[in-house]
């Protein structure tokens, strides 16, 4: 198990472009506002103390959220927010960008990412979810739920589109269609203990709200209707709701 | 001829002034009030680009080790790993995997010989993805040279538990601490409730699984 958990670790640290980089350090920025504050901790409430003068050069070395460690001419090093390192100029004179979430990334933004909790036919979910924004109105999801019920455990996998009305709003209602995998584990005391695995369909209707400027909160009710291979079709109410972030 | 040129470009520069209204009386606003110089802000949307070799390290891992009071079953080793996303400073989402191995009920102890589980159903494993917030964040001090950035986080998850030969819906509710020991090295101590419901002894119940471990994640 740990030998496992040791092996995805460094794969995934591998996979990530930073590993590379890390060693090289960042660039080099000259300030443009009045001054640029340095704390001591990536965070609003930590002590500013240090200040740059207009002019000066600072190296950007790390970032973390919305906070970058810079190291100052004298070397001192503390954490600088990325609204004011947008107040600079590379030595070439170019205004110096950093991703982020603005307020107008509500409609502009491309991934959307979140956890996702609910009941599927009386049993628990336990989910994981993605979107891909084609535009503003047009999504691409999937999401892979653990069914956790009194009776069977299982597993869902499922991907569709949906149709976001009104993207511009804080709250906009949203419908979608799509179809997945559906594997259903009885549990042993059942007559019939034989697993199962069908193809599922589903139709939904759901609400979604932003939060804040990167956050938000979907509710949506699913309709799913289960091939299986005996004669009657099943049909599945499933009601979630998902803790989002959007890139 | 010098005279000619002058008044040309003068009046060249009034019609514009005429033709483009919109900065004008932000030029004008400029000349009358105290001296300070207004930047006309470009219309422009800017290509986000991140400076070359800047390190974005909100990905954390990590392993922990700890103990874990297994309700009826006593208190057991527990280990594994946990793997967060910080999305802001104040949020972060966080995936724990985690294993323990429960000991033997008080019954099974006093009885002397039945056995309530298998070797292996007795194998404590559970997963769960959490929301987490920052909620207390400051600072640790050792000594009077040595400051390191520290956040008390409180977690809300939904998971799954597999014991005694079965997976049983978990709701993890935690609290922690954050120590950054380095700018990418972090000490954790965390304390989570695992509750889930069991009809193992006979009648269905909630059993609460206190977990207490010590933790260190690399931030990348």
């Amino acid at each position: 198990m740990i030998r496992r958990l040791l092996t995805t670790v460094l794969l995934l640290w591998s996979l990530h472009p930073a590993a590379l980089l890390a060693a090289s350090g960042g660039g080099r920025v000259v300030v443009e506002d009045p001054y640029i504050e340095f704390r001591s901790g990536p965070g609003r409430g930590f002590p500013v103390f240090h200040v740059v003068d207009r002019g000066e050069a600072v190296v950007l070395l790390r970032r973390r959220t919305d906070w970058i460690k810079v190291r100052g001419n004298d070397g001192t090093e503390g954490w600088v927010n990325r609204g004011q390192l947008e107040r600079t100029l590379t030595p070439d004179g170019e205004p110096v960008t950093l991703p982020g979430a603005s307020p107008e990334s509500r409609t502009a933004h491309r991934w959307e990412a979140g956890l996702m909790t609910g009941d599927f036919d009386g049993a628990n979910m336990v989910a994981a979810q993605a979107a891909w924004v084609v535009t503003p109105k047009l999504h691409v999801r999937a999401d892979v739920s653990h069914l956790l019920g009194d009776y069977s455990n299982g597993w869902l996998a499922a991907a569709g589109i949906a149709h976001v009305f009104m993207p511009h709003r804080r709250i906009s209602p949203l419908v979608g269609i799509g179809g997945g995998v559906l594997h259903i584990e009885p549990k042993a005391t059942l007559v019939m203990p034989e697993d199962r695995t069908d193809t599922a369909a589903y139709a939904g209707i759901g609400l979604r709200g932003y939060l804040t400027t990167r956050f938000l909160l979907q509710a949506e009710y699913r309709q799913f209707v289960v091939f299986t291979s005996r004669d009657d079709n099943e049909e599945i109410d499933a009601w979630t709701v998902s803790f989002a972030y959007y890139f | 001829m010098d005279r000619e040129l002058r008044i040309l470009l003068l009046s060249g520069v009034g019609f514009a002034a005429l033709a483009a209204p919109a900065p004008a009386p932000a030029q004008a606003d400029a000349g009358a009030g105290p001296a300070t110089p207004q930047v006309v802000e470009p219309r422009v949307r800017r290509r986000e680009v991140n400076p070359p070799g800047l390190d974005t390290e909100n990905f954390e891992a990590g392993l922990f080790v700890g103990t874990i009071s297994i309700e009826d079953f006593g208190a057991s080793v527990s280990y594994g790993g946990r793997f967060a996303y910080h999305f802001t400073e104040d949020v972060f989402a966080e995936a724990t995997l985690g294993t323990a191995k429960a000991g033997r009920t008080s019954y099974e102890d006093l009885s002397g010989s039945a056995e309530l589980l298998t070797d292996s159903e007795r194998q404590f494993t559970h997963y769960d993805l959490a929301i987490g917030w920052n909620a207390l964040p400051g600072e640790v001090f050792l000594g009077s040279g040595r400051a390191m950035p520290s956040a008390v986080y409180f977690t809300l998850g939904a998971g799954s538990t597999r014991f005694a030969g079965d997976d049983h819906f978990t709701v993890a509710l935690g609290a922690g601490l954050r120590v950054l020991a380095t700018d990418w090295v972090a000490a954790h101590l965390y304390v989570r409730d695992l509750a889930f419901e069991s009809d193992l002894l006979g009648k269905n119940k909630l059993t609460h699984n206190l977990q207490v471990t010590f933790g260190v994640t690399a931030f990348f």
